[in-house]
Parts: structure tokens; sequence; C-alpha cells
């Protein structure tokens, strides 16, 4: 075993540097045309704000050398393309390649935010119909594609509840926020200028609409939910909780991150939503990337419309399509420019492949998850027994008596060959482990991972040792994050790095 | 359906093995009446080629065969094929925020050599992993000011892109700061007498860009010396980061905030670009947004991680110090190859193809009656020139000629109608430069 380590670490693609360390003077990877005007003299025509010297410590390689980093680097990554990648309320689902190639083609990824609209009704359709097929999808009066990300549009979403209440004489002072949320709804509700309060689940996972009940005052701006919760599990008394918070003027903002368990099945605005948002780059397939871009368009009923940030898409005579800039009541602008619009580009690229057939999507996903669990239950602790919708969250109970606990199995699991579920959340499943894996997995795959979870439950209860120091297969083993954070280094430099790289 | 792996059968199958009698009953828990009873009116489906036609059909309804001469925030710059194939491979593509260490550390070593690469352009000693945009990086550098001096007055310049004055503006109102512009000078920089006079002991921060919305160059010695002087930090923006190539690093900064747009990120209509947050070492606990560090591993191998988390939404929740959540990873791992190809000698050769084209342009339009230059401040890759008419009426012939005219200034600057922000790269070949000062001079020309 400890020679076949050595030998994997000793090879050359394992090995790679920092870029910086590869660095030559008088190397270049990039070749610019001749200069076809006279050349200025830069410290003439700069001054003092003349860098004489060039951007010092700045790599100089080939080409080769810059293709070959990056891809050595590259195959030190899991990703969906390798396999399962059950990271729950992440929806890691297949990225169509087709989506990475219309986002690139001459005439969009071309385009200036500020060329005139005459000369971007391309772009204006393409944003229009995303927005008409987003209204389909979650049954809103209105949208705005412009936030970069899912806690972006949860800000807009707040922000859009706040301008409501301000026009209606008081903005109100708390959001409510139940124990099960991502930790971006109350990190957005304080930049909102809102209190949180937080709200217990009850003892089967959902909000306690009795205790709801008295907890929504007139001082009470919102209710944050996500439904399905983040335990994978239907709301199901959503319409009874919207209509408490409308009976006391609140408003339901609904985190739309899992709502690849309902596309195609039934509509937030149906159910009494009042704002969602949606993570494009979870239910409608575009890359992750290694943490972005997303996009997080904000849908909403007509009485938030007049408050949509800027700009805003309308129809002007004949179809043509003009983006509004200046809107009496709108909370301003969020994000510079029209929103991450190559992130829109790929979206309504998934959007028209499927049609309605996406309700297909959806199925699978929850078929998937539902399988899953079936095949796990009783050799996993289940906390909540409800029905599971797209992911399902166990907790890691059984294995604990034996010393392993979620992470320990979830970096097990890389042995397996599959990256990690989500673990150590919700923060109301102690030792959760959250497993979604999309629609994008074939029972063959599902039935792997199964295995692997299986075989790992049992190694937990005859070999923990083994389950604890894993992974045993990867370039690098445990990483030393309590070092990382003490003494923190975020940069290479020159001296430093040259003695601490290993052989 | 191309994207789904299953058949049929293997469908049936699967739910008789959960004991389900159909597809409905797995969600049962959702109330009947809010179930859909008929399909959503959704286009399509397209097939893969169909799906190409209806791009490539409104990509056509677009600026194809124009020659452009806007900036203002978004630049066109030469991109090598290279970042595209590294950035599409599926390792990188298809991953996640690298929370998994072991399995990402691809993905980590990138954005460790990304921060380096941020801090080596603008003298800076930490930069984060990225964040949205520039907009959102210099309403997130300010937010930082506040929680670093406890104080709430925010001095910006009115020459801050008017977009990011905008978004700061949106952030700033629920946040308890107040914003007040600081006007600029006759020659296009702030205005040192303004905000000196605006400057109190209870002022959080100055925001300045430079090259500032005008393309104008700052002096940012000594705004800091006045910021400092009362206790207040300075806050850089930079638009355009190809501009560092040939510009002193904005080391005076204590927060920068910074578009990657120009390294090697296509315009794609605004977006998806990355912002970049640089500052020193010791405000680094009150950075927003993701950092990768350097640690080992059990065995004393060097790798990376992300750290410093206690600041973060999904540990901190109402405490951390910002909500970002998802970034822009891949445009950072775009700007990180781009960078690399280019090296120091290439990025070092763009900027000064980037001046010596605008001052190329600049001369060619100085020589058409009544345009003159209106700020005589040292610029890079884009300044302002006065017309004798309206931009907007200059553009709409210059349209006509297949040619996308500069930034109207009015449209954010009323005082400024004549006003047009030229910007010019060394994608912008001489003879599309003459083209366009000729067209200038025939626009002007034009009976009013």
């Amino acid at each position: 075993m400890t020679d076949k380590i050595k030998k994997a670490t000793r090879h050359t693609n394992q090995n790679e540097g920092l870029i910086f360390e590869k660095s030559s003077p008088g190397k270049r990877a990039f070749e610019l045309p001749p200069l076809d005007v006279p050349a200025a003299d830069p410290a003439k025509a700069l001054g003092a704000s003349y860098r004489q010297k060039g951007v010092e410590g700045f790599p100089e390689v080939s080409e080769i050398e810059v293709i070959r980093h990056f891809t050595r680097l590259s195959t030190w990554n899991y990703a969906i393309d390798l396999g399962m990648y059950p990271l729950g309320s992440c929806t890691m689902k297949y990225n169509p390649r087709v989506n990475e190639f219309v986002a690139r083609l001459d005439g969009l990824a071309t385009e200036h935010p500020y060329q005139s609209q005459e000369l971007s009704q391309g772009c204006l359709k393409i944003l229009q119909l995303l927005e008409k097929c987003l209204l389909e999808i979650t049954g809103m009066d209105a949208v705005t594609l412009q936030p970069a990300a899912g806690a972006q549009g949860e800000l807009t979403g707040l922000l859009l509840i706040r301008a409501y209440h301000e026009r209606n004489g008081n903005p109100r002072k708390k959001v409510l926020i139940p124990d099960s949320a991502h930790g971006t709804n109350p990190a957005t509700a304080v930049i909102a200028g809102y209190e949180v309060e937080n709200i217990k689940s009850e003892s089967h996972g959902q909000i306690d609409v009795d205790k709801l009940r008295d907890l929504v005052t007139p001082d009470v701006a919102a209710l944050m939910i996500t439904n399905p919760s983040t335990l994978g599990i239907f709301e199901e008394r959503i319409p009874e909780i919207a209509e408490i918070l409308h009976a006391q003027g609140a408003l339901l903002y609904m985190d739309g991150a899992n709502m690849n368990a309902l596309t195609g099945i039934t509509r937030p605005g149906d159910l009494g939503v009042d704002v969602m948002h949606l993570n494009l780059h979870k239910t409608f397939s575009t890359p992750h990337g290694g943490g972005g871009p997303g996009a997080g368009p904000v849908a909403m009923k007509k009485i938030l419309e007049p408050f949509r940030p800027v700009p805003i898409l309308v129809e002007k005579e004949a179809g043509r399509l003009a983006l509004e800039q200046i809107r009496p009541h709108s909370i301003g602008r969020v994000k510079a420019f029209s929103g991450n619009f190559g992130v829109l580009v790929r979206a309504l690229a998934y959007i028209l492949a499927y049609g309605p057939g996406v309700r297909q999507a959806t199925e699978d996903a929850v078929l998937n998850a539902n399988y899953i669990r079936k095949h796990l239950e009783g050799i996993f602790d289940l906390p909540y027994s409800l029905p599971s919708m797209h992911e399902v969250v166990f907790s890691d109970a059984l294995q604990k008596k034996n010393g392993v606990n979620t992470m320990d199995i979830a970096k097990r699991l890389i042995d397996y060959g599959f990256h990690p579920y989500t673990t150590a959340f919700p923060l109301i499943v102690p030792g959760a482990l959250m497993i979604e894996p999309t629609e994008s997995e074939s029972r063959e795959e599902c039935d792997l991972f199964i295995d692997a979870m299986r075989s790992i439950a049992e190694e937990a209860a005859t070999n923990p040792e083994l389950v604890r120091t894993a992974p045993h297969t990867t370039r690098v083993r445990r990483l030393d994050e309590v070092g990382a954070a003490r003494k923190p280094i975020l940069r290479w430099k020159p001296q430093a790095s040259r003695t601490e790289a290993a052989d | 359906m191309r994207y789904l792996p299953k058949s049929p059968a293997e469908r049936q199958d699967m739910l008789a093995a959960i004991g389900a009698k159909s597809i409905d009953d797995l969600f049962s828990s959702i109330p009947e009446r809010y179930r859909l009873q008929e399909a959503l009116k959704l286009p399509g489906p397209l097939s893969e080629t169909e799906v190409i036609d209806f791009f490539k059909a409104r990509a056509a309804e677009n600026s194809g065969g124009y020659t452009s001469f806007l900036g203002a925030g978004v630049y066109h710059h030469l991109r090598s094929v290279v970042t595209d194939a590294i950035i599409q491979r599926g390792e990188f593509l298809t991953s996640y925020t690298p929370y998994q260490a072991e399995i990402t550390q691809g993905t980590l070593q990138a954005i460790f050599e990304f921060q380096t690469l941020m801090c080596q352009l603008t003298g800076q000693e930490v930069a984060n992993a990225s964040m949205y945009d520039g907009s959102t990086a210099t309403t997130e550098a300010v937010l930082m000011a506040e929680r670093l001096t406890g104080r709430t007055r925010i001095l910006v310049a009115r020459s801050l892109h008017p977009e990011y004055r905008d978004v700061l503006k949106t952030y700033a109102k629920n946040s308890g700061l107040h914003v007040e512009e600081i006007a600029y000078s006759a020659n296009g920089t702030l205005d040192q007498k303004a905000f000196e006079s605006a400057l109190k002991d209870d002022v959080a921060a100055v925001v300045v860009q430079s090259p500032n919305f005008f393309g104008v160059i700052e002096s940012l010695a000594p705004l800091r010396d006045a910021a400092h002087s009362s206790g207040a930090l300075l806050v850089t923006a930079i638009t355009e980061g190809v501009s560092l190539g040939l510009l002193t690093p904005p080391a005076e900064a204590d927060i920068v905030a910074m578009e990657a747009q120009s390294f090697g990120l296509a315009p794609s209509y605004g977006g998806p670009f990355a912002g970049v947050i640089a500052s020193r070492d010791k405000f680094v606990r009150q950075m927003p947004g993701r950092l990768a560090g350097q640690t080992t591993d059990s065995e004393g191998r060097r790798g990376f991680v992300l750290t410093l988390a206690t600041r973060e939404q999904h540990i901190r929740r109402e405490k951390a110090t910002s909500n970002i959540c998802t970034n822009q990873a891949l445009c950072a791992l775009a700007a990180t190859v781009h960078l690399t190809l280019l090296g120091k000698e290439g990025l070092g050769e763009v900027a000064r193809q980037n001046l010596s084209k605008a001052k190329f342009a600049l001369a060619e339009l100085e020589n058409i009656p009544g345009v003159r230059r209106a700020f005589d401040a040292p610029f890079f890759n884009e300044f302002t020139v006065e017309l004798p008419r309206s931009v907007k009426i200059v553009n709409a012939y210059l349209q006509r000629e297949k040619i996308i005219g500069p930034f109207v200034l009015g449209t954010a600057y009323p005082e400024l109608t004549k006003h047009a922000l030229v910007c010019v790269t060394e994608t912008t070949p001489r003879a599309e430069i003459e083209r366009f000062a000729a067209a200038v001079r025939r626009a002007l020309e034009q009976p009013v």
C-alpha cells in the first residue's frame, strides 16, 4: 500500500508545482500581432504612474507548459463528468456541452452591454424567452434575471419585500427563518436591514405552523422558507403558511435551491409564495465551474413587480425589445450590466432541450433519491421519516457508536470513486449525510453508490480505523485545515515557497 | 430524452424496488390540488442541432460586422483559444466548490495561483477567490471598510463607474451607510479640495476608480494621505485590469476592488465576469468570500484548502462578513490561465499596445475641427472627447457606417452631453481607427 502511494506521488503528473515555480525570464506563451501605430512612450505618457519594471513575480512560461500545468491540475479534481456527485442541496446534474457551445457563439459572447439596443435584439430575445419560461415554471407574474447567484437573488427578493412594506408605510423589522435553512438566508436578511428570528422545526422536520402563527406579528416582514426543505421534505402546509403570513401583511419568500424537486410538478406561485429565487446553476444545469459563476433570477407576484431592479426588459412597438434603466419605485441596481448573460444563455439552452418534458427530469431525480433511501434505510439512521423528494438526509448515529462520523464516511466514499454527499448540513441533523443524486444518474450508478455506502457501513463496524483515516487513494491525504487557518498562507512568495515545497 | 440515463423499464424496476405503484406516489406529499394537471407550456423539446440553430439565429440579430469603440467597464481584448480549452475541461467545468480538498486540489491550487496573481498585479498582500463582478466587489470593499472602521459615511468619486455607484447605493440603503459623491476637477481627476472638505472623522472609506470612468489616471498617494489622516480607508476600484501592465500598482489603497473581465473573459453582453478583492494581511479576517490557503496533508505534502471559513455564511450565518456563497470561480480560472499565458512580458506588451493605439486614436480625432480632448490628465486606453454636437446623433450616424460609437457620457453625467468616452484596445486595427475618425468627421459635417 505504502509503496503504491509513493509511486503515485512520484509521478510527474502528481507533482506539479505552482506556476510561479516553473517561471524563467524571457519565456512566453502568447504573441501579439505587431503594433500598427506609432509606439507611445509610456514614461512620457504616464509620468509617475508608469510601472517601469512590469508586474514583478508574474510567471514567464511557454504555451505547452501552460497547457500541461492546468491539465495536470485538472486531473486532481473530481467532477460530474467523472461520476456521481451526490452533494445535497447543490444539484450536481449533467451540464450539457451544447450549452457551452452556444454561450461562446460569435454574436453572443462578443456583444457589449452598452451597444445600442437595435444591435442587441438577439440578446434581448434570449432574455425575454428565458423570462417567459421561468414564469411558466414558477407560476409567478414577473421576474428579474439580474442577480448573479442564489445569495444575490435572496438579497434582491428581500429588498423587493422591504420596498413593498416601505411603500405601505412601514418596512417592518424581522425576517423569520427556519433552523434548517441555508446559511445564506440569515446572512442576506442582515444585509437587507432585517433582524433574523430563527424558527425551530417541529419533530417531523417541518415548520411548526402553530408556533409560526404566534410568531407572525406586524413586525414580521417575511418568512424565508426552503421548499422542499433542506431535509428534502415537501412543506405540506405551505398554502396555510402563506395564509398566516398574508393575514398579517407579511410575505412568503421561497429559497428555490431545491426547485429540481418541483419543476413541472407544482408551481410555487400556485402555493402562495410571493417571491423566490432560482439557482440556474442547480436546477437549470449551468456548470458549477468549481464554485461559480451562477445566476439567481428572482420571480415574484404582481405586488412586487414595481420594485424590480433595473434594467428592466420591456417590449415596445412592433415587438422591439429594450432595457429600461429608470423606474420610479425600483430597488435600484444589484449588479452592473445585464445579469450573468452567458449563464442565462446556458439555462435557456437547457430548457429548450427539454421543453415540457422537463417534468421527466424532476421525476427521475425524485425516483433516484427514493431508490437510494430505500436501499440505505436501516443501514444508516434516518432521523426524519417523511417522504423524500429529490434528496434524502441520513445521520451518522449508527456509525458513531464505532467512532465513525459523517465526515469519515464521506472521505471513505472518495476511495470508492464517488464525490462525498453534503456533510454536517442541515444543522438540525447532527452528523448529517445529505444525499442528492439528481436525475443524471443511471440505475447502475445508483447501485454502485448504494454498494459503496453499504460497504462503508460494514467497514465502520469491522474496521473503523480504515474509515477514520480515509481517503487512502488520493494524491493528498486529509489536509491540516486548522494549521491553514492558524497561520494563513494565502499567496505564493518567492522565498517562502522554495523552502516549503514538498519533494 | 438524451440527457436522462434511464429506460422506461428501468424506471418501472426502480419504482417496484421502492414499493411505489407509480411515479405519482413519490409526489404524494404535495397536496393533489396543487399538482399540475397538464404539461408546462414551454417551447421545445429541441435536438442539439435545433438548439444551436436557435442561438445562431439570435446571434445573427446582434452586432456582427460592426467595429466597436465602447469600453466603459467592459473591454474587447484578445483571448487565446488555450483559455477556453482549459476551462472547458470537465474536471474544472463540472466540479463544485472545493470543500472536499482531497479531490479538488486542481481547483484549489488554481485559486491559490489566482490570489497570487491578483496580489502581484495590485501590489496588495492578500486577494480572495473572486466576487460576482467589479460592481459588487466595490460594494463589498465598502462594507469591509465599514466593519474595519466602525464608521458609516462613504465618500465616492463621481468618476467611479455609474453602475458601480448604483449597486453601492442599493446595498448601502439598508446597511446604515451614507454615501456622498465627490466631484471631479477640470482635468478629470478627483477634486482634492472637495474631497478634503468632505473628509471628517466619521468617514469609513473614500472610493476612487483608476483609471477612472473618464479614462483618467488618479494619483492615489495624496488621497491615501488625506484619508488616513482622518482614519478613513482608501478603496480603489479598477475596471480595466490590463492597465496594471503599465501602471504602478495601487499599493496605496487599503482595499482594491477590481473587475477581471479584461483577463480573458468575453464581453458576453455583461457577464459572467469576476470581481476581485485585494487588501492587506491585517484586514483578512474582515474580507468577504472564499480564500484558498496552503497547508500540508497528514504525510507532510503541500496541499491547499479553503480557509478562514469562520468569516463565511455557511458557518457564521447572520454574523458572516458577506452573504456570498457561489462566486465566479470558472471566470477566475480563465483569468489565471489568460494571465499565465500573457506572462510578465505579454501583459506589458498588451498594455503598451492599448496605450499606443489610444494615443493614436486621440490624435486622429483631435485633427477634426471642433473635437477636443476634455480632460488633460494622463489616460490609458480610454479618453474623453468633447464634440461640437450631441454624441447620440453622431453615434446614430456611425451606426449606419457599421461602427458602434463611443459611450455617451451624457446618460450618466447630465453636464457632459457632448462628451464621448472612446475606448481603443489592441484588438482595434489602425485602419478601423482611421475609418472611425473619418466617419466622425463626416458625421459632424452633416447638416443639423
